[in-house]
This record gives C-alpha cells, sequence and structure tokens, in this order.
C-alpha cells in the first residue's frame, strides 16, 4: 500500500509527549525494539507524524531511515491521521469480485476525498484494506468497529449519515 | 448437566452480524424464564456455512438456525427451549425435511460431502475452556508422544502420513522437521505462521478462533520431535479475536502444565510466544517472516540456508502454518495409515476451502484431497446463484491462477493444481460468473502484487509494475497485440528471477487467465470489447428503444442527468455525459438497459 504523508502540523499534548518518552525508555537497548515502539506510539497518537519517528529514532539510537523504512514497510503503521470515524472497504477478492470497488467509489465521490486521506473537518478518514474474513457477508465495509456486509453502493449514503454528527 | 446445550458462532463472520448481541439476548431470556440451570449457551468458532450466519445450534436435537436476529432469540426460547417445540421457520431450510421432521446436518449437501479433520472442533466446543479440548481428546497426542515415542519416531509417523504443508507450497511436514532434528544447535525453534495473506481465505483463522489448542499441542510436539524448546505464533493484527483466543488458551495450558517446564514429567520443556504482524502479505513467506519476528522490516532473503539450518535468530528452525499444525494431532492418535487412507496417493488428508464470490453457501468447507472442483462448486457450494453461470474458479489467491469451467472436474490436489496453472495456495477458492472479467480479474492481483512487493529484488519490484502497466492498457482499450506478447514474455522472466515466491508466483493470475481466457484479451484489443461488461472504459450503457417503455424511472435515478425522453417514448443515454454507474441497468423494471 502505498504511504501517504501528512501535511498537516503536528500538535502533541504534554501527556502524549510523556507517554512516548516513557515507552520508549522502557524499550532501550532491546533488539528489535522499533516494531514495538511504532505499534506503542501509534497507540498515543493514532497515527506516525515524523516528528514522532524522529523521537524514537533519537531515543533508540538508530537511523531514521530505519525507523522510516519499518513504518513505511507494513500497512498497519499509518502516517497520516485517522478521522473520528474510520472507513475500511474490504477490495479482498470475494469482496471485489461482488462489487465493493463500486461502494469505495460511491464513498470516495461522496466525501471528496481519496483512500489513505483525512477528511478537512477530521469526521471521516478512508482506507481500502485487504480482506477482514467476513467473506460470506460480500461486500463488506467497516466503520470503526461496526461492521456492515451484503452492501450495494446505494446503502453507502445512508450509512455515512448515521455518523456524520 | 443441562438438559439443552444452544451453540452460537462465535466466529468473525458471525460476529460481524451481531452474534454477541444474540448471545446476550438468549442469556437474558432465557433467565427470565428460569431456564438457567437446564440450557447452557457456548459460543464456539465457526461452523462453516457462513452465508447463513448468525448460526445457532440447539442440542440435543440438533436443530440448526440460520440467519437469526436478535428479535427472533425470545421465540427460540419461549418455543423450542421451555416449550420444546422447534421453530421451523428459522431453521436451515436444507434440514428441514416436512413440518414436523428435521434430517441431521450431517445429511446436508453442504455437509454431507465434507470431511472434518483440522476444523473437527470447530463449531464444536468452547474454545475459551481448553477442558472442553481435552475432553475432545485434546493433548492426549502431547501426552503419547512424550511418554511412549521418540522424537525419531514422531518424525518417523509425519514421514510415514505424507502430510503436505497447508500453507501453499506443499512441502512434507516430516521432512522439514527430520532436516531441523538433524542440524545439532543450543537453541531451536518451532514455529507457526499464522500471518494468512490471501484474500479471500480464511481457515486459519477459524481454526485459530474455533480450536486454538490443536495448533499449540501440535506445536509442541513438533518442539518435542526436532528439541526445541521454545515456539512463536506469528499472527496478523488484523484478526483480533484469534490474538485473544490464542493468548487464552496459551494461559490455560501453561496453568495445566502443558507448556512451561516439565511437561509430563517427560522433562520436556516448551513454552510459546505470540508476534503480532502488522501487515504485510510477503511476511508469509518463510524467510520474510522470521526476520519481521526479529522486529525488522519483513523482507525475503536467499536461501539456502534453509530455515531448518538457518532460522529464526540465526537458529535451526521449522515453520509449519496452522492448518497443517491442526492436522498433526489427529495424525499421532490415529496413526499414518489412516491419515494416508484419506486423499490421494500424493496429497493424503483433506484440505479447507474458504468459498466465496459467485457462490450460494459462501463459507469454510473441509473435504479430502481429490474431490473434483465440481463437487466443491455445485454440490457443496450449492452453485452459482442467481441464474448465472459458472465462468472460473481462483485458486491459491495472488500466487494462483483461474480454472476454467472446461475443467471443472479436475480433482483438485496439489499436483492437479500446479498442471493446470494454478496453486492450492492457501485454499482461498473464489467463483467467478460470466460477468467477472478475466483481464480485469488479472490486473485486480496484480495491483494486490505491486503494493505488496517488498521491493528488495528488481524482477519483483519493477517487473510486476509493468505487468500492471500493461494490463492497465489492455483494461482500458489502448492495447495491442504486441502487448500481449511483452506481457507473456514479461511473466516467464520475473518467475524465473524473483528472490520469493512472491514475484515466483506473482504472474501466475496473468499467465492463467491468458492461458484459457485468451479471447477475452484479444476482444479488448482488437474490439475494443469487454466481453464480460466489466471494464468501465470499454462498456457503454445503451436503451433498446423496443423494450423501452418510456417510465422515465431511469433518468431520474441517472445522478448527472445524462438521459434524456418524453414520457411513454423510448429514452436515450447521452455517451458522452454517461459516468457509467450502472444505476438505469439496475433501475430499469423492463431490461430495456444493456452494456455494449
Amino acid at each position: 500500500m502505498q504511504k501517504r504523508i501528512s501535511t498537516l502540523p503536528f500538535h502533541d499534548t504534554p501527556e502524549q509527549a510523556q507517554k512516548l518518552e516513557e515507552v520508549i525508555a522502557g524499550l532501550q537497548g532491546q533488539a528489535g525494539a522499533v516494531m514495538p515502539a511504532l505499534h506503542q506510539a501509534q497507540d498515543i497518537y493514532g497515527y506516525l507524524p515524523m516528528e514522532v519517528q524522529k523521537k524514537i529514532a533519537d531515543g533508540l539510537g538508530v537511523s531514521l531511515e530505519e525507523v522510516y523504512g519499518v513504518s513505511t514497510f507494513y500497512s498497519q503503521f499509518s502516517l497520516t491521521p485517522k478521522g473520528r470515524n474510520h472507513i475500511s472497504v474490504c477490495l479482498g477478492t470475494a469482496c471485489y469480485v461482488k462489487g465493493s470497488d463500486k461502494v469505495l467509489d460511491r464513498i470516495v465521490e461522496k466525501l471528496h476525498i481519496q483512500p489513505e486521506e483525512c477528511t478537512e473537518d477530521g469526521l471521516f478518514s478512508l482506507t481500502a484494506c485487504r480482506c477482514i474474513g467476513a467473506c460470506g457477508l460480500a461486500p463488506v465495509m467497516m466503520i470503526n468497529e461496526d461492521v456492515y456486509g451484503r452492501l450495494a453502493p446505494e446503502d453507502v449514503d445512508g450509512i455515512l449519515e448515521k455518523y456524520a454528527e | 448437566m443441562f438438559r439443552s446445550n444452544v451453540l452460537v458462532c462465535g466466529g468473525t463472520g458471525c460476529t460481524s452480524s451481531n452474534s454477541e448481541q444474540i448471545i446476550e439476548k438468549l442469556n437474558e431470556e432465557i433467565k427470565a424464564q428460569g431456564l438457567d440451570k437446564e440450557v447452557n449457551v457456548i459460543r464456539t468458532g465457526c461452523f462453516g456455512l457462513c452465508a447463513l450466519g448468525p448460526i445457532m445450534v440447539v442440542y440435543p436435537e440438533g436443530a440448526f438456525y440460520s440467519r437469526v436476529t436478535p428479535e427472533d432469540v425470545p421465540e427460540i426460547v419461549s418455543e423450542h427451549l421451555l416449550k420444546g417445540r422447534i421453530v421451523t421457520r428459522l431453521l436451515y431450510q436444507e434440514t428441514v425435511v416436512d413440518e414436523n421432521t428435521t434430517k441431521s446436518l450431517n445429511e446436508t449437501t453442504f455437509y454431507a460431502k465434507q470431511m472434518r479433520i483440522a476444523l473437527r472442533n470447530c463449531g464444536v466446543i468452547n474454545p475459551e475452556l481448553i477442558d472442553e479440548y481435552i475432553a475432545q481428546d485434546g493433548y492426549a497426542a502431547l501426552g503419547k508422544v512424550l511418554t511412549e515415542m521418540t522424537p525419531q519416531q514422531v518424525i518417523d509417523t509425519m514421514l510415514a502420513s505424507g502430510l503436505r504443508g497447508r500453507g501453499g507450497a506443499g512441502f512434507p511436514t516430516g521432512l522439514k522437521w527430520k532436516f531441523a532434528a538433524a542440524n545439532q544447535a543450543d537453541q531451536k525453534y518451532a514455529c507457526c505462521n499464522a500471518d494468512e495473506g490471501d484474500p479471500g481465505a480464511f481457515m486459519d483463522r477459524s481454526v485459530l478462533e474455533g480450536d486454538p489448542h490443536s495448533v499449540l499441542e501440535a506445536m509442541a510436539i513438533a518442539g518435542y520431535a526436532i528439541g526445541a524448546s521454545q515456539g512463536y505464533i506469528y499472527i496478523r493484527a488484523e484478526y483480533p479475536i484469534a490474538v485473544k483466543r490464542l493468548q487464552i488458551a496459551i494461559n490455560q495450558a501453561r496453568e495445566y502444565g502443558l507448556l512451561g517446564k516439565n511437561i509430563f514429567d517427560s522433562g520436556f520443556d516448551f513454552d510459546i510466544d505470540i508476534r503480532l504482524g502488522a501487515g504485510a502479505f510477503v511476511c508469509g513467506e518463510e524467510t520474510a517472516l522470521m526476520t519481521s519476528i526479529e522486529g525488522k522490516r519483513g523482507e525475503p532473503r536467499v536461501r539456502p540456508p534453509f530455515p531448518a539450518l538457518k532460522g529464526l535468530f540465526g537458529k535451526p528452525t521449522v515453520l509449519n502454518n496452522v492448518e497443517t499444525y491442526a492436522n498433526i494431532p489427529q495424525i499421532i492418535l490415529k496413526g499414518a495409515d489412516w491419515f494416508k487412507s484419506i486423499g490421494t496417493e500424493k496429497s493424503p488428508g483433506t484440505k479447507v476451502f474458504a468459498l466465496g464470490g459467485k457462490i450460494t453457501n459462501t463459507g469454510l468447507v473441509e473435504v479430502p484431497m481429490g474431490t473434483t472442483l465440481r463437487e466443491v462448486v455445485e454440490d457443496i457450494g450449492g452453485g452459482v446463484p442467481g441464474g448465472h453461470t459458472f465462468k472460473a474458479a481462483q485458486t491459491g489467491g495472488p500466487s494462483g491462477g483461474c480454472i476454467p469451467a472446461s475443467l471443472i472436474d479436475t480433482p483438485i490436489d496439489y499436483d492437479n493444481l500446479i498442471a493446470i496453472g494454478s496453486m492450492m495456495g492457501s485454499g482461498g477458492l473464489i467463483v467467478m460468473d460470466e460477468t467477472t472479467c478475466m483481464v480485469d480479474i488479472a490486473k485486480f492481483f496484480l495491483e494486490f502484487t505491486v503494493d505488496e512487493s517488498c521491493g528488495k529484488c528488481t524482477p519483483c519490484r519493477v517487473g510486476t509494475k509493468r505487468l500492471l502497466e500493461i494490463l492497465d492498457k489492455i483494461t482500458s482499450g489502448k492495447g495491442t497485440l504486441e502487448d500481449i506478447d511483452k506481457l507473456e514474455e514479461l511473466c516467464y522472466y520475473i518467475k524465473e528471477n524473483s528472490l520469493c515466491g512472491l514475484g515466483q508466483t506473482a504472474p501466475n493470475p496473468v499467465l492463467s487467465t491468458l492461458k484459457y481466457f485468451r479471447d477475452e484479451y484479444v476482444a479488448h484489443v482488437t474490439e475494443h470489447r469487454c466481453p464480460a461488461g466489466a471494464c468501465k472504459a470499454l462498456t457503454n450503457f445503451h436503451i433498446e428503444a423496443d423494450k423501452c417503455k418510456g417510465c422515465t424511472l431511469c433518468a431520474r435515478n441517472c445522478p448527472v442527468g445524462a438521459i434524456s425522453g418524453k414520457v411513454k417514448e423510448p429514452h436515450v443515454i447521452d455517451t458522452s455525459k454517461c459516468i457509467k454507474c450502472g444505476v438505469c441497468m439496475e433501475k430499469c423494471k423492463f431490461q430495456a438497459v444493456v452494456k455494449k
């Protein structure tokens, strides 16, 4: 999955900064600490801004290149912030054959964002994900923890409205 | 003892359609009716028939309720559980003979041809209780191995059984163990590959969700056979339910002394830890997986040395897939001869397939090797729904190929699938009908591979990108016949020169569709036409004047106002405005809108 790098300005709270420091301190000196550090940093910030990756690199005594290499390698690590409501449309084979690309098109059209982007108001973010394993319900999308199955493109508008507050 | 047991599927498929709420509601209603001492509610793993989820089975009657909603629960409790009257209306209709008689699940076409070894406990036991696993002969195989067998005898049994790796490549499991056992080292590892990345395959997840202990037990057996004291399960972070149940299972096994120090007083130590993936398809490749466990970019490396000599942290390692492990306790208990008697000579045993796409019974099935594709698709899968016709089945995910309708009588095993240009892969089986464009499907898989190529070797990184560009050109109507030849040549080049299995198999979707559906490629190029009507750039919507009644429904629903016409007169589509969304075709009640 091609990574998009956030151009939004980076803000963090003192609490977040302190938590990150604790995570880094706890992992210093361990072999293979970059991945767990990134996992935990993403839990704190919701995504991995370059500023955070720089802190991890400095704290663990590895190059930023190495941290950036790992964070861009794995699709679970996000370099863009997530919206308050995160939409994942499954483009696994079973869903694709049943037309999930058309569901995705409808969302893109409706929200004016591409996959891996977030709406300006921060309400929705979108990804096209791999199989979530609910192939029996294809085509499927997830909004936060809710799964919507057996979808048609027409269903999209009504579902998005539920989250539009 | 409970008078009645209610089993509710807690697999990911059914959980996605609200089975948790059903369980909650069941418990409430049962309590309200004062039945909580008589009726037991059990959350199980996957039953396999995901198309009909959420699924609920009531024993002792074996009544199989399908597509249950929370609103149905009070009726099931008051009628069936309280008064003993089965709610026929809500049963899986295949099990209903007439108003008063039902047949057992094993007599339905979906289950009759199945044989469950890897899935034997899925949908039968509560995966969060080790006692239920033990009651099904769980950990008896580990006991037998540790108290009655030498490591060499275990390896000999595995070799004799002929079990081959269920992750896709089909390498003999016993041989892997033999090599790892022969290498001396201060530390060895027995690992489990649960990084199930093929889109459309979910058998490993179902085993881990429905029967996690079978994998733990088998890993301990592998550890004993090769002399390893530590195991790792590398699992996708996208499978939260499986991760949770696995962790519960590991904790319970440790508590019972079935993992840890001195298991069964035999002096054998073995423990297991979980490592989470972070979403990289290439990490299903064994060397990449081990690099990822070490916390790095999950890039594969050159073999040899094979993991049996230098694997995780440079130590001898065996890595087997989840489904492979799930077979092992049964082989130990019932013997290699029993296992060899199932399936075909070169591919003994069973295989689990995840049926998906254009098929009636989507879900998980386990059949003996050698079952024909026709039996799987038509008998078990219930055929293609909606009056459409079977066009092809895709197996092996992005590494596999498409099997055309003309080869539907092929008995499925490792060697037959490779001979016809596909492969077993992890067992995803996606059915396609005449509305699926094979060039588009090849493009779909190449998009996947381009995304997931780790970038280490050039044939895969650059080659797959070039393949995709050519496919893009063809599906948008700009291709030439020369492009098709170039496509084929490039495929062979990538296959021969890529570093790991991902690149070596990435061209398979293109090659197999070229082999069986070349005419479709040619139609895209020479006639600028998509025979399946799937490629947007090559499809135009058209209203047939003699069928159009002028009802205006299409014009009113067109999002871009591309349709014009007077009431009760044939309408026309302005193709320069049309965005090819297909709404008009869906809305038309007279089938007057066609794709051309």
